[in-house]
């Protein structure tokens, strides 16, 4: 007979092997998977484990989708060790894209390159006021920041989706929903020519190293965190919690609209109705997965990143349906879930006690 | 009825946990009809053991024989259909449903909530236990949930009723009151099973009594045969310390409240009336009183957790700190412990040594950057002094505050606010739930940082303790604070009786006579 038996303390080892055993599981359900739709499973892993790693163009693009997803993790991971439950970051990424994208479409011919520091500094600005508007919901009035959050997405891509139809649409584009192409000057300043890499990623890298600071080297960070796991602790500790709130959501709105700048001034170069790319969705389970700590979240992007192509491929080369990204996505933060049971339990293999063999005898 | 054939016996009881054996070879022999108590420290078992006899832990080895017949009581549930009922130290209660609503959910499906409301007075009534059944839960104060939870265990007629700790929330009146209940209780044939570790409650109350200490039975005796001192060297192997209480050398005044009126923040608070406190540097000042009657409003208030208070209406030194926040009260020397430990005084999965942080400053360097810089290796010393000062058992500055026992977790966050050298230490129920042993310790520290010059207000709700430590003492009743007796001159009648708010209609008796 198994049965769960709840541990003393929270088992350090388990945190770190969850979610090594929940990747493990979602590579075998994907192998049934494959079967079921009668693919090789061997075929199926390729594209997803070792296609997007391959050569060093494929850890170009791997890198291109991870660092969005990274960047918006940072900011999010602080939200949710404060007990802040934004899951709208989708919506702050859209705003920041076209905060962003604002500031681009001013660039004529002769401007330099200069001009990205302010394309970068808008995005931040577009997220972190779109994240503000939650902030003050909840703060004055306390409406539930998850419905707003969320809701706020929609309004976003609303907003996109009018602008790039209507006073932002170019006038040359064969009437196509879609802002003209940002001139040359505004593109984010690439690693290396023929990668679409851009200095985005070392932002990134830069804001792993910085977030971790916060959280466990400066008391601000402490005082963030306590708000999360103990409101009580946080009041008798004299932590202001609106100040938690406002910190939180602003961060991680400015984080999410630096991903959306980097986006539209990067790889995308325009704007479109197709900036919203899920990345802002995508990134909670990041999170997680990533234990809200930001070294764990450089490896979950890159893993959620190979998600990502993986999909792309498997429509191309296995003719699968692009949606198996979601699938995987949503195993792995399922399995991911199930298998952090095993953080707080241990399981035990339980042979008929004692008791009971005395009085069946 | 067969007087001889035990309600319950208990037999080679074993129960290992993973690294300690709860449970060693226990016996236990429990009458009809019997007030039997379990006495040890918090740690020798005794939850353990009732839990196994409730049917919530499984024993490795033994056998339970109730009412003659040898029982496998696999879930609480099978131990109310026995005729077992227990109320525990914490509570199991649902805080967002009403007192009538959590008694429904213990009950049978058959009953609607308007006749669980009705028996649920009329239990009230029947033995004067004082209940509002249309209360949500998490307004009612600690005592009040407690009643809530006897009459619960009542109305399932029990044949073996568990008490853990019942009193350790009660006014001496309230104590009596409950007695009052139990022998009741009792002579109708119900069996009680009582576990305290308050040697004069169990003398005055039970006729059997099974002391435990470490996991193992170290006596069977007859209470009322016994003095203090031999049931406690059965208990802990040691008399407890005596305190030494020299006279308050009083200094200037430190903490002055002047007709503190507050309205409630919550709606089954309490609102706060006219109170005026004056603590002085070098003195104990007690405030007593049923939980519930504004003593944690008041709190809220002093610590800065409510920082409403009207202008003028408090002052630490010369300075008024009505509208300051925790953190700038502390900066003036205000170091408080609330009665929650967890949750409120320490963040359970935190480790002991970030739990410093709370209230502490001394590991944070450049203060303007974020907040300051938090230097952990100082951080982790810093928590294992306070651990090897306060004699605090611990894995070590690492362990998480959850890990801890209540008591050991309440001797790191009076350490760590008492190793602050506070000007004024503001207590909530510095014993509640703590041992013998560890509540000597936390009383002799209060009264070394009084002798030290410091100004420590005390608020309790255990007499004996108050009597034991302070210097003055109020009383608090209603929302509002009764003049002060110096401690001399009170006796537990007087206090109890201000306690039910009666202190102008006494003091004029007592002028008159």
């Amino acid at each position: 007979m198994l049965r769960l038996e709840a541990r003393a303390q929270p088992s350090r080892g388990w945190s770190y092997a969850s979610p090594l055993l929940a990747l493990v599981l979602t590579v075998v359900i994907g192998v049934l998977l494959f079967l079921a739709l009668g693919k090789d499973p061997v075929a199926g892993l390729r594209v997803f484990f070792w296609e997007p790693i391959k050569s060093s163009y494929a850890l170009g693009e791997l890198t291109v989708k991870a660092t969005p997803l990274l960047l918006i993790a940072l900011g999010l991971a602080v939200c949710f060790r404060s007990n802040v439950w934004n899951i709208g970051a989708e919506g702050q990424y859209v705003m920041g894209a076209i905060f962003a994208g604002g500031v681009a479409l001013l660039a004529d011919k002769h401007s330099s390159g200069a001009i990205v520091i302010p394309i970068l500094l808008a995005g931040m600005l577009g997220g972190m006021l779109w994240a503000a508007l939650t902030a003050w919901l909840r703060d004055r009035f306390n409406a539930n920041e998850i419905l707003v959050s969320l809701m706020l997405v929609y309004v976003a891509v609303l907003i996109l989706n009018y602008l790039v139809a209507g006073p932002w649409k170019d006038p040359q584009g064969y009437n196509f929903p879609q802002s003209k192409t940002f001139e040359l000057a505004t593109r984010i300043p690439r690693l290396f020519e023929g990668s679409r890499v851009s200095i985005g990623v070392f932002l990134a890298l830069a804001l792993v190293a910085l977030s971790w600071v916060f959280l466990f080297r400066t008391r601000a960070g402490f005082a963030q965190q306590v708000g999360g796991l103990a409101p009580a602790a946080a009041r008798y500790a004299g932590f202001s919690s609106r100040r938690a709130l406002w910190l939180a959501l602003l961060v991680s709105g400015g984080m999410a609209g630096l991903a959306g700048a980097l986006e539209v001034a990067g790889p995308i170069g325009q704007l479109t109705p197709y900036v919203p790319a899920g990345y802002g969705f995508a990134a909670i389970i990041v999170a997680f997965v990533g234990r809200l700590h930001p070294l764990g979240m450089v490896f979950s992007a890159i893993l959620m990143s190979m998600f990502y192509i993986g999909g792309e491929l498997a429509q191309s080369r296995l003719g699968l349906p692009k949606s198996l990204t979601g699938v995987f996505q949503g195993l792995l933060l399922f399995t991911l879930l199930a298998c952090d049971t095993l953080v707080n339990y241990r399981l035990r293999i339980k042979a008929p006690s004692l008791a009971t063999a005395r009085d069946a005898a | 009825m067969n007087s001889a054939l035990p309600r319950l016996q208990l037999a080679g009881i074993t129960k290992a946990y993973p690294g300690v054996i709860a449970n060693s070879e226990v016996s236990l022999r429990v009458l009809p009809g019997e007030i039997h108590a379990v006495l040890g420290e918090n740690g020798a078992g005794k939850s353990t053991l009732m839990k196994i006899i409730y049917g919530s832990v499984k024993p490795d080895a033994g056998t339970v024989t109730f009412n003659g017949q040898l029982t496998h009581i696999r879930n609480p549930q099978e131990a109310r259909a026995l005729g077992i009922s227990m109320v525990f130290q914490h509570f199991s209660l649902f805080d967002t449903l009403t007192v009538a609503e959590n008694v429904w959910l213990g009950q049978s499906a058959s009953m609607n909530l308007a006749e669980v409301t009705q028996s649920i007075q009329a239990k009230a009534g029947e033995y004067g236990l004082d209940i509002e059944p249309d209360r949500p839960v998490h307004t009612l104060s600690v005592g009040e949930m407690q009643r809530v939870e006897i009459i619960r265990a009542l109305l399932t007629e029990p044949q073996l009723l568990i008490l853990d700790e019942p009193t350790s929330v009660l006014t001496p009146q309230a104590v009596d009151k409950l007695f009052v209940v139990l022998r009741k209780l009792a002579a109708q044939g119900c069996s009680i099973l009582y576990i305290s570790h308050k040697l004069h409650e169990i003398r005055a109350l039970c006729q059997a009594c099974t002391v435990m200490r470490g996991g193992k039975v170290t006596g069977v005796c007859q209470p009322d045969q016994e003095t203090n001192a031999s049931l406690s060297r059965m208990m802990i192997g040691a008399e407890p310390p005596q305190l030494s209480h020299a006279a308050a050398k009083v200094g200037q005044r430190v903490l002055a409240v002047e007709q503190l009126s507050l309205p409630r923040q919550d709606q089954f608070g309490v609102d706060l009336q006219d109170v005026s406190l004056q603590v002085h540097a070098g003195e104990v000042v007690g405030i007593a009183g049923v939980s519930g009657n504004g003593q944690s409003e008041l709190l809220y208030a002093l610590s800065g957790e409510d920082a409403r208070a009207p202008r003028g209406s408090l002052r630490i030194g010369a300075v008024d700190v009505s509208r300051l926040h925790p953190g700038a009260r502390r900066k003036l020397g205000l170091h408080f412990v609330p009665e929650e430990r967890l949750g409120r005084g320490a963040v359970p999965t935190l480790s002991l040594a970030h739990n410093m942080l709370l209230t502490r400053n001394e590991a944070i360097s450049h203060p303007h950057f974020l907040g300051g810089w938090v230097r952990v290796g100082q951080l982790r010393t810093h928590a294992q002094d306070i651990i090897r000062r306060f004699n605090v058992k611990a894995g070590g500055p690492d362990s998480a505050a959850r890990a801890l026992s209540g008591g050991n977790l309440q001797k790191f966050i009076v350490g760590r606010e008492i190793d602050a050298r506070p000007k004024l230490f503001i207590v909530s129920q510095p014993t509640w739930g703590v041992d013998v042993g560890a509540a000597a310790q936390i009383r002799a520290e209060i009264l070394a940082l009084r002798d030290a010059g410091c100004a420590v207000l005390v608020v309790s709700e255990e007499l004996e303790e108050l009597f034991e430590v302070c210097d003055r003492l109020h009383v608090m009743a209603r929302g509002r604070l009764s003049p002060s007796l110096p401690t001399a001159q009170a006796t537990v009648e007087r206090i109890g009786e201000w306690m039910s708010g009666l202190w102008n209609q006494t003091e004029a008796a007592h002028a008159a006579a």
